[in-house]
């Protein structure tokens, strides 16, 4: 008897702390989660809280994207909801995996969310996002022409639908200094027709300019997409080929456009046209271009993104006043010149609602209020992008900005990543093979390997050969 | 009253109320070690990712994740960098480095002692990722290494490039040693000056004491710290990954390293986890190769 009172009392204390333990564990909501309407501060109004969730660099409450969201959240006609941002501090490629996770739950999730253009089809396939055309067909701004067209190929997913709307983009061409071309006796305004050009302007860099590198390229695994985007399918997309053929739904895996953009790799670094290898192969090496080596007058030609310039403005992490008249931007060339003439690949960001969002209907009211022309054109322009609306591009405000409105032009030749869930992988195979190539794989080689990995990861049945 | 206590002992050995005192302990060992190692175990089978279709609906792939890891030459380079890794910084570096320490200290005065251990733990206190940024600042293009060279007069080497993974290896040793220090340090106090001096007045010299008594003497310790300090590098991230990122190329890939990459940034889990398992199967085998060798 004695001992079986114990035993009960034994088992309730075992379950108490295993229920305690349990209690500690489970605890749900954080506060930039709740959805639900709260109190207000009078105890009035009840105000529904949408929470905005962005990339935080490290700059704080100092970024542009924060302080946008912030004034209009001031200005923000129905007071009845709250804007709140709920930045993620992290590095680029984290911010995907965290965004990815905080998505997955109905407790984490934001109420609108930054997608990158890249991996906005992903997170489609995945079932994170919300298609948004039954809203977008009944908003005036989408059908009217105000939003440039061919931006919208950036937000549609491999199933034809949208899921988002885009805020910001960005083109890619050839940076160069003109004082740097003026003293090797080129000219200022250049405008290369082929690739041959651009290497034969390298080459007299070299030689009558010893000191300056003459042409900087991500061409390493470190710097990750911007290898892949910035180099790397510059060059592809110049030679007519591209990663992805829509028309049958494969990856091209080998190809004459491939070789060809290879090769230009390779020319680069065996006639020691580009930086050293030890500069180039590390995650730093954009920033090594585009905040020291660029503004010092260490380095000829890059070829980069327009956003460059947010790092000369005043508040910027490399402000160089004078970039406005050194700088040349010159559009990327065709590899022979074949039409268009030049290329760019466009990225750019969108705001998308998550489907575990808890107030889609509020979050589409401010995607449509944040992403007016007035309130665009002030995003784009604190923070050095470029627009993806046709009223802003027209707006002289905005065209007074220096390279805004040639890098806007270039839009025109636009060309997105391929819209496919598996792009994310393949651009780490790309990466791969490109650095491989600039540490002196032959091209051939290189492709080779890629087509053996790319098959891997999307299956023999989704390549092709050309 | 002695008596019936005597009766009455036995029998309450034979009830199993000792279950009930550990359960709370047995639930956290369920919940927090138990569980994610079956959860791990189950999804290094399915084709888990962080996104894209894949994260929408979760299916068993069977054996494919390990298929895959077979056919990966990634894989074959990174067991190999981590051996390499292991080798290097573990097993001679803060193995023989920490011993070396330790006998160098071993009867001097209370000073020197301080003096040496103090150094060699600052590396072992600093945080792993504080660590890194350190010899990162060290071994960089502009770093301390290279100013201490240039003034000499010889040019700049570029070492997280030229020679990464040994700056890698030096990083960890840097970093671990204190600990092997501080374990043969405890081994060698053991040693019974009685003996020595029984060797010393029949004419041992000192290698013959090094060898014959020393090294016997502490061999198991020796071996539980092989072990200790393999099992700690198995695992080491944040060093490697804040001072080369795991290259240039694959050349300082470990591991976990690539487990994260593909765990992170190619976001597929699943394959992450298959990778992990076998890096614990790498930990496994190891240990009990230590555990055997001290057994003999």
């Amino acid at each position: 008897m004695k001992s079986g009172k114990r035993g009960f009392w034994l088992v309730t204390t075992a379950l108490l702390s295993v229920s305690l333990l349990f209690g500690c564990t489970g605890g749900k909501g954080t506060p930039a989660d709740t959805g639900d309407p709260e109190p207000g501060k009078d105890g009035e109004t009840a105000k529904k809280i949408i929470t905005v969730t962005f990339r935080d660099d490290g700059i704080g409450e100092n970024g542009a994207f924060y302080k946008w969201l912030k004034e209009l959240s001031a200005s923000y006609p129905d007071k009845s909801v709250e804007i709140k941002p709920t930045p993620i501090q992290a590095s680029e490629g984290d911010y995907f995996a965290k965004v990815a996770l905080a998505l997955k739950s109905k407790d984490t999730a934001p109420d609108i969310v930054t997608e990158d253009t890249f991996i906005l089809n992903s997170d489609a396939s995945a079932g994170y996002l919300e298609p948004l055309d039954d809203k977008l067909a009944a908003w005036e701004d989408w059908g009217n022409g105000s939003f440039i067209e061919a931006m919208k190929k950036g937000v549609t997913a491999s199933d034809g639908k949208v899921y988002g709307v885009p805020y910001n983009t960005d083109s890619r061409g050839l940076w160069y200094n003109k004082d740097i071309f003026k003293q090797a006796g080129l000219p200022e305004d250049w405008q290369p027709k082929n690739w041959e050009e651009v290497l034969s302007a390298a080459r007299t860099i070299k030689e009558k300019a010893p000191d300056v590198v003459p042409i900087w390229m991500n061409m390493g695994k470190a710097t990750g997409e911007a290898t892949s985007m910035q180099t790397y399918e510059m060059l592809l997309y110049g030679t007519g080929e591209r990663l992805y053929d829509n028309a049958g739904g494969k990856w091209i895996t080998k190809s004459q456009g491939i070789l060809d953009a290879l090769t230009f790799v390779e020319t680069v670094n065996k006639e020691k046209l580009g930086p050293p290898l030890s500069k180039v192969l590390n995650g730093q090496a954009g920033n090594t271009a585009s905040r020291e080596y660029l503004p010092q007058g260490k380095l000829a030609i890059s070829l980069d993104g327009s956003w460059i310039t947010g790092n000369y403005m005043e508040s910027g992490a490399a402000p160089w006043p004078e970039y406005k008249d050194v700088l040349g931007f010159a559009p990327m060339p065709t590899s022979q010149g074949q039409d268009p003439g030049s290329i760019t690949l466009a990225g750019g960001w969108a705001l998308s609602i998550p489907s575990n969002s808890k107030n889609k209907d509020e979050a589409w009211e401010f995607i449509q209020y944040a992403l007016n022309k007035d309130n665009t054109q002030k995003l784009v322009m604190s923070s050095g992008n470029i627009t993806v609306r046709a009223d802003v591009a027209k707006d002289p405000e905005y065209t007074k900005m220096p390279f805004n409105e040639i890098a806007t032009e270039y839009l025109q030749n636009a060309e997105f990543r391929p819209a496919q869930e598996k792009y994310p992988e393949v651009s780490t195979q790309i990466q791969t093979m490109v650095e491989s190539v600039a540490t002196g794989t032959s091209p051939a080689d290189a492709m080779n390997k890629y087509a053996q990995d790319v098959t891997r990861i999307v299956g023999a049945d989704h390549i092709v050969e050309k | 009253m002695s008596s019936l206590s005597v009766d009455v002992y036995p029998k309450r050995r034979k009830t199993y109320t000792w279950l009930f005192f550990l359960l709370p302990s047995i639930a956290i060992m369920l919940v927090f070690f138990i569980y994610p190692i079956l959860l791990t175990f189950f999804y290094s089978f399915t084709n888990l990712a962080l996104t894209g279709e894949a994260a929408r609906e979760l299916k068993f792939i069977g054996l494919d994740n390990y298929a895959r890891m077979f056919q990966d030459p990634t894989v074959r380079i990174s067991i190999w960098n981590t051996l390499v890794f292991l080798i290097g910084s573990a097993v001679i570096g803060q193995q023989v480095l920490g011993f070396l320490i330790a006998l160098l200290m071993k009867q001097r005065n209370k000073t020197f002692r301080r003096v040496i251990g103090t150094i060699v733990l600052a590396g072992w206190v600093t945080p792993e990722i504080v660590c890194a940024l350190c010899l990162y600042s060290f071994f960089g293009d502009e770093g301390t290494l290279n100013a201490i060279i240039t003034f000499f007069g010889f040019s700049e080497v570029t070492w997280l490039f030229t020679v990464p993974m040994l700056t890698i290896i030096l990083a960890n040793i840097w970093h671990g040693t204190a600990f092997s220090m501080l374990v043969f340090q405890a081994a060698l106090d053991d040693v019974p000056n009685e003996i020595e001096e029984a060797a010393v007045v029949d004419g041992a010299s000192k290698w013959k004491i090094f060898t014959r008594i020393i090294i016997p003497y502490i061999k198991s310790t020796i071996t539980t710290n092989m072990m200790l300090v393999t099992l700690q590098t198995l695992g080491v991230f944040g060093l490697i990954y804040a001072m080369t990122g795991g290259g240039p190329g694959n050349s300082t890939t470990t591991l976990p390293i690539f487990m994260y990459n593909q765990a992170f940034v190619n976001y597929q889990l699943g394959y992450g986890t298959a990778i992990s398992l076998l890096l614990l199967l790498i930990g496994i085998v190891l240990s009990l190769l230590y555990i055997r060798s001290m057994k003999e």
